[in-house]
């Protein structure tokens, strides 16, 4: 806490309004601190939300909805549960979560990396365009619906209909999947993702055998209409 | 174009099975999907040609046409934002992707919007340069698929559409398919090239109104609360939509009715899914008017509005602007009677040309064929436009000022009659030489 670079600001939210908040990060863009601790979020929505700046922020408890919406660069730690759409549509930097994340987390993601320790909802990953996504726990049903682009890691279960209607995500999964979605299949690994994989626990930072793991990803069946696919709809 | 013979008197044709039914059942044995097209519905709805206005007499005072000013000026999303849209005209240009359209002709709409002050809507696909660069006013949308999303565009709005519904498919996602999805398209989208792409019919990260609320909140924060946001919505249940577009934090509301267009949906979808914007621009006005939101979250209305008697009636309901897509795209060049032999090369004709979705248009508006793109001249086509919208607001003052108005917006339902029954219970007004509208009053019961 010597130089003026490692000052953490302490921003109270039960003190300060999520605008004053949200208006000082953005502002933060443009030059002033760049370490962060929120304290008391309490469940507020959009914490963090619209962030263009590589700030380093520690979150002190529970978010709401849409944490960390459409990050650019910065580093966000939760240090609780997160709310429905946790960092979705993140484009740069980093979110991690220390607990649970409520659905649709890092939905329409086009970059970056969301970590979850515990278990991610509904609609994990659904739409997204390029980010990567640990989840340590289980993913609920519908995960990576419609996945266009990243990696979605799944330490533990995935739930009904992973990966319905993807295109071309990387799924790996280490425990039970309870289904698989429409145009989803299992695939053999290549070299290319055993790298990805054990490159993407690496930065997670969990310690897991890669071995142990799945991979799924799209048959390329549904890609252009078929009338003898229409069953699959 | 294959030309049927005349019939003779002889022959009868079904008015069930007509022509282009049993060509279409032929086509579905065939090919065994449903027809897929552009453009909007084609069928007979009740519309604003089933309204006329009531021109000032002696009971009423006109403004004379030609030189007493009647103000066209509309402002938009004065309810949260700091920098409300200042419109010049309340005519406004409709959601077209960069995808369903070429880069050029989306410039065109930029160009064109920006010389008579008025805005352009992006669409699901993203934002393109040449939009941003040519167009005053943008509207950026946020559609379930949020294809091309990211903040900085979101930034460099000057609103945000949050899309839930389209008047040419209510409970519908989107498509295009694999030929438009040209190198750039793909890129845009995160996709591969070449695929069919379908957009999903809900968003990823809300469900109900509640959620919506939290997500307008979310768009706020991210944008600082400088722009206004819209939500729009297909019309199917406007009474009760617009109330929770309006609890959710809208600041404006778009209503599009069945015959607004799509670069490329079902045919089924178009023809039989929503209701006609006549009979929704009633129930939204009460909508907001319940809610004491009348003019202070603003109405804009879109479905087949082609000419400034369309305009000044849907203001004369009670909205405050109007929104155009196909007139536009008409205005650019489609459907061009230069353009006849190409047509027939497609199996259509100027004047029928639907098939947006095949990216073959030789107008080169609806396409991302690089070759047929290039025939499209942007700066004429914006010139086009330009000259479209300046004749349609002065139509529309024309009849403002017959009816006494020195305000296109001070039109009123009191000066509108309706020509047929349906049309008057729809757009409630009285029946032409009568006070009666049908359910208000009298046989209510």
């Amino acid at each position: 806490m010597g130089t003026a670079e490692q000052t953490v600001e302490v921003v109270d939210l039960t003190e300060t309004t999520i605008r004053e908040l949200n208006q000082r990060l953005h502002d933060a863009a443009d030059g002033g601190p760049q370490n962060w601790r929120i304290t008391h979020p309490n469940g507020v929505h959009a914490i963090g939300a619209g962030i263009n700046a590589p700030l380093e922020i520690d979150i002190d408890g529970h978010v709401g909805y849409y944490c960390a919406g459409m990050n650019k660069e910065a580093n966000i730690r939760i240090h609780g549960s997160a709310g429905v759409g946790l960092a979705e549509n993140i484009m740069s930097g980093t979110v991690i979560v220390d607990g649970d994340t409520s659905q649709s987390a890092a939905a329409t993601g086009r970059g970056g990396l969301l970590v979850v320790r515990g278990n991610a909802a509904a609609r994990c990953g659904i739409s997204m365009k390029g980010v990567n996504i640990v989840v340590e726990g289980n993913v609920g049903h519908l995960s990576a619906f419609m996945a266009q682009k990243g990696a979605l890691v799944v330490c533990g279960d995935a739930g009904e209909a992973l990966g319905d209607s993807i295109y071309e995500t990387h799924i790996y999964v280490r425990g039970s999947v309870a289904e698989l979605g429409a145009d989803c299949i299992e695939k053999d690994f290549k070299e290319f993702h055993t790298a990805e994989l054990t490159g993407l626990l690496a930065e997670a930072g969990v310690d897991a055998d890669p071995a142990d793991f799945k991979r799924y990803g799209t048959a390329r069946k549904l890609y252009n209409f078929n009338i003898d696919n229409a069953d699959a709809y | 174009m294959t030309h049927e013979p005349m019939p003779s008197p002889g022959m009868r044709e079904s008015a069930l099975f007509d022509r282009n039914v049993i060509h279409e059942i032929q086509r579905k044995a065939r090919e065994g999907i449903y027809d897929i097209r552009g453009f909007g519905a084609k069928r007979k709805v009740p519309h604003f040609d089933d309204l006329l206005l009531l021109g000032a007499s002696v009971s009423r005072y006109p403004l004379e046409g030609y030189r007493e000013r009647c103000n066209t000026a509309v402002t938009l999303g004065t309810r949260y934002a700091k920098n409300p849209i200042e419109l010049d005209i309340p005519i406004t240009i409709a959601g077209m992707s960069f995808g369903a359209l070429s880069a050029q002709a989306k410039e065109a709409l930029g160009r064109g919007a920006s010389v008579v002050g008025t805005s352009t809507t992006t669409g699901d696909g993203g934002m393109t340069e040449e939009e941003r660069g040519h167009s005053e006013k943008l509207v950026y949308q946020l559609l379930p698929s949020r294809y091309g999303m990211n903040p900085d565009d979101l930034r460099r709005a000057d609103a945000i559409e949050v899309v839930i519904g389209q008047g040419a498919k209510p409970g519908g996602g989107g498509m295009l398919l694999g030929q438009k999805i040209s190198d750039r398209v793909a890129e845009m989208r995160d996709l591969p090239k070449g695929i069919d792409q379908r957009s999903s019919c809900r968003h990823p990260d809300w469900t109900g109104p509640d959620d919506l609320e939290i997500k307008i909140g979310e768009l706020r924060e991210i944008t600082d609360w400088r722009i206004p946001i819209y939500v729009k919505i297909a019309a199917s249940r406007p009474y009760f939509d617009v109330a929770l577009a309006v609890k959710s934090g809208a600041d404006v509301v778009v209503l599009d009715g069945m015959e607004g267009g799509t670069a490329a949906t079902q045919d089924v979808f178009i023809e039989h899914v929503g209701i006609p914007i006549l009979s929704a621009i009633s129930e939204a006005v009460d909508s907001l008017k319940d809610l004491g939101m009348h003019r202070k979250v603003q109405l804009v209305v879109s479905g087949g509005i082609r000419t400034g008697a369309d305009v000044a009636k849907a203001l004369a309901l009670g909205a405050d602007a109007v929104s155009i897509g196909v007139a536009a795209m008409i205005a650019l060049g489609d459907n061009a009677p230069e353009h006849q032999e190409e047509y027939e090369k497609l199996g259509s004709g100027a004047g029928y040309y639907d098939d947006w979705h095949e990216g073959r248009d030789p107008a080169g508006i609806s396409t991302q064929d690089e070759e047929l793109g290039k025939r499209f001249n942007a700066e004429l086509g914006g010139r086009r436009l330009a000259n479209y919208l300046r004749a349609m607001v002065l139509e529309t003052q024309t009849l403002a000022r017959a009816c006494g108005k020195s305000d296109v917006r001070n039109l009123e339902p009191e000066d509108l009659v309706a020509l047929t029954i349906e049309a008057a219970a729809m757009a409630r007004v009285p029946l032409a030489g009568t006070k009666w509208i049908p359910g208000l009053n009298g046989n209510t019961e």
